[in-house]
């Protein structure tokens, strides 16, 4: 695997591979008897135990409906438990404050199901946006972004809006965007949900690599036969609101 | 697993240049447009009503310190008296009075003149018992200096009487003060309907908006952040407004000052001089409706980053 890294550029395998080292033997995210319901209705999910440790691999799936996106929005705290504790970087996520939360969140990359490109700016644009937010200079960051565009692939789209991209190009342009800030933690929901399964095979490569070069990553999928061909993920499966663990063979 | 991840035909050339200069708000919109243009109108409007309040305090300030200086001697023509002499008595009173820069006795000829609009030409005033006036200017409005001036003419010429504007240009003053008082509270009424334009807008822009400002939570934005795109979006559609709205307000400004410039010798013309002077409201004028624009401007971006970074605080 390792001799593939020539082809890319070596920016963006040091760009890539300058993340923070978090510390080792504690989780990046730990749920605890996690639980949430919507108003008076039934619990959506419950009973939620488990940790994302860093550098691991993850894929969490189960059956349409059955709670993945939601389980994925409680990880990126876009939800909030109705019970239980989550713990995210080692902080308790109901004692954070709006600017730590901005803090924290800037260590998780995400890639929506729907992508979540903003049409009116360019693909460049968009993949910048992290950086921006993060108050960056754009003569700072130019190179950065372009090197990881032309990495994607997205080298000669970079002018283009995301209504004339296609679903694979937009697909990894929204996978360059959470990729932009060398997140520790990477959430991604469906991410090859739009895409043939030759270009399926490619995307995932790509966050095999990035798990490589030490990000946490969990990827959301009812892709079976995909899931199949990275045995070596562990599988946090989700059906009737609970969760069922099932750890990944060694590589 | 020695595939190449990313295959030669997604790794095509890059395009040689990019863009980059979006606003993360999207700049047009028909809510940005309709705010825009009631910017622009309540600019005007306010513009209007700031100019016109500047000319009648411009005006009222101009009639005061005329007037003021000004006082009249009417000397009546007493029974078998020479009036001509009491005339003259009194001038040379006025002429030594203390704060008296020159005074001007109107001759019978003149006076007779003055009627002309009221009793036409060509009659023989001759019988008639026409009061005679005298102009005394004062040096300054130093009211114990017209009070000197009247007991002594009061001891000397019982027949003179002096008037000093003083009551008419003193309610002229106060009507001049309630326009000015009037158009101050419309100018606030339009700031405050102005406001609440744009805070409508505001809200409207942050509702239509929602996703990107979740898009921008979730990669990492502070509130600080998304306000101030919020506040960069509404300055320029501020800016666009009040540009449109305080331009019209100085266009219409020095069209009705070379319109006042033509009419200036009618009848009309000169009533409306009265009024409001030469309807030329100065360079002072136009910098104060151009201090309007950037108000309006500032006021439309600080107002929305507000009103955002109390919504985002709601937001859980």
């Amino acid at each position: 695997m390792d001799d593939g890294w020539h082809l890319f550029g070596n920016t963006v395998k040091a760009a890539l591979s300058g993340q923070p080292s978090p510390s080792p033997g504690i989780a990046l995210l730990r749920f605890e008897n996690v639980g949430l319901r919507y108003g008076m209705g039934p619990e959506v999910v419950g009973d939620l135990n488990f940790s994302i440790a860093p550098q691991s691999f993850q894929f969490l799936t189960g059956p349409s409906g059955a709670g993945k996106t939601t389980l994925m929005r409680l990880m990126l705290l876009a939800l909030r438990p109705t019970r239980g504790t989550v713990r995210i970087f080692d902080r308790d996520a109901a004692a954070l404050s709006k600017d730590d939360l901005t803090a924290l969140r800037r260590r998780i990359g995400v890639v929506f199901q729907d992508f979540r490109l903003l049409d009116h700016l360019t693909t460049y644009e968009n993949v910048a946006l992290p950086l921006r937010a993060m108050g960056r200079e754009e003569t700072g960051y130019r190179a950065e972004v372009v090197e990881l565009l032309r990495w994607v692939g997205l080298g000669d789209r970079m002018n283009a809006p995301p209504p004339v991209l296609s679903g694979g190009e937009k697909q990894r342009a929204a996978i360059a965007r959470a990729l932009i800030v060398r997140p520790e933690l990477l959430l991604a929901d469906e991410p090859t949900g739009n895409v043939d399964p030759g270009l399926a095979r490619r995307l995932l490569r790509l966050f095999v690599e990035l798990h490589r070069l030490g990000t946490a990553v969990v990827i959301a999928t009812h892709d079976l036969q995909l899931m199949d061909q990275f045995g070596f993920a562990r599988r946090l499966v989700v059906g009737e609101g609970r969760l069922t663990i099932f750890d990944g063979s060694p590589l | 697993m020695n595939e190449p991840i990313v295959d030669p035909l997604l790794a095509a050339e890059p395009a040689a240049t990019f863009e980059s200069d979006s606003q993360l708000i999207p700049r047009d919109s028909v809510a940005g447009r309709a705010l825009v243009v009631v910017i622009a109108i309540m600019t005007f409007l306010a513009c209007l009503t700031a100019g016109a309040a500047l000319l009648v305090a411009d005006a009222s300030r101009a009639w005061r310190s005329e007037v003021l200086r000004d006082a009249t001697i009417q000397v009546k023509a007493g029974a078998g008296g020479d009036i001509e002499a009491l005339v003259a008595k009194a001038v040379s009173i006025a002429s030594k009075a203390k704060g008296v820069e020159s005074v001007h006795a109107y001759s019978k000829a003149e006076s007779e003149r003055l009627l002309e609009p009221w009793l036409g030409n060509g009659l023989d005033l001759s019988q008639l018992p026409i009061p005679r006036l005298i102009v005394v200017r004062l040096k300054d409005q130093l009211p114990e200096d017209l009070a000197a001036l009247r007991s002594a003419l009061a001891a000397s010429v019982p027949e003179a009487s002096l008037d000093d504007h003083r009551v008419w240009a003193e309610r002229l003053g106060t009507m001049a003060d309630a326009v000015v008082v009037l158009a101050a509270a419309l100018f606030a009424l339009m700031i405050l309907a102005m406001g609440t334009a744009i805070g409508f807008a505001t809200r409207g822009a942050m509702a239509g908006n929602r996703e990107i400002v979740e898009v921008l939570h979730l990669v990492g934005a502070s509130d600080r952040f998304i306000a101030s795109e919020f506040e960069i979006h509404f300055r320029r559609l501020g800016l666009r407004g009040s540009l449109i709205g305080g331009l019209a307000a100085m266009a219409f400004f020095a069209a009705a000052s070379l319109l006042s410039f033509w009419w200036a010798h009618s009848p009309g013309g000169d009533e409306i001089a009265a009024m409001f002077g030469s309807f030329a409201l100065g360079p002072y004028g136009y910098v104060g409706l151009a201090a309007v624009c950037a108000a309006v401007t500032l006021l439309t971006g600080l107002l929305s980053r507000e009103i955002v970074i109390r919504h985002l605080r709601t937001l859980t």
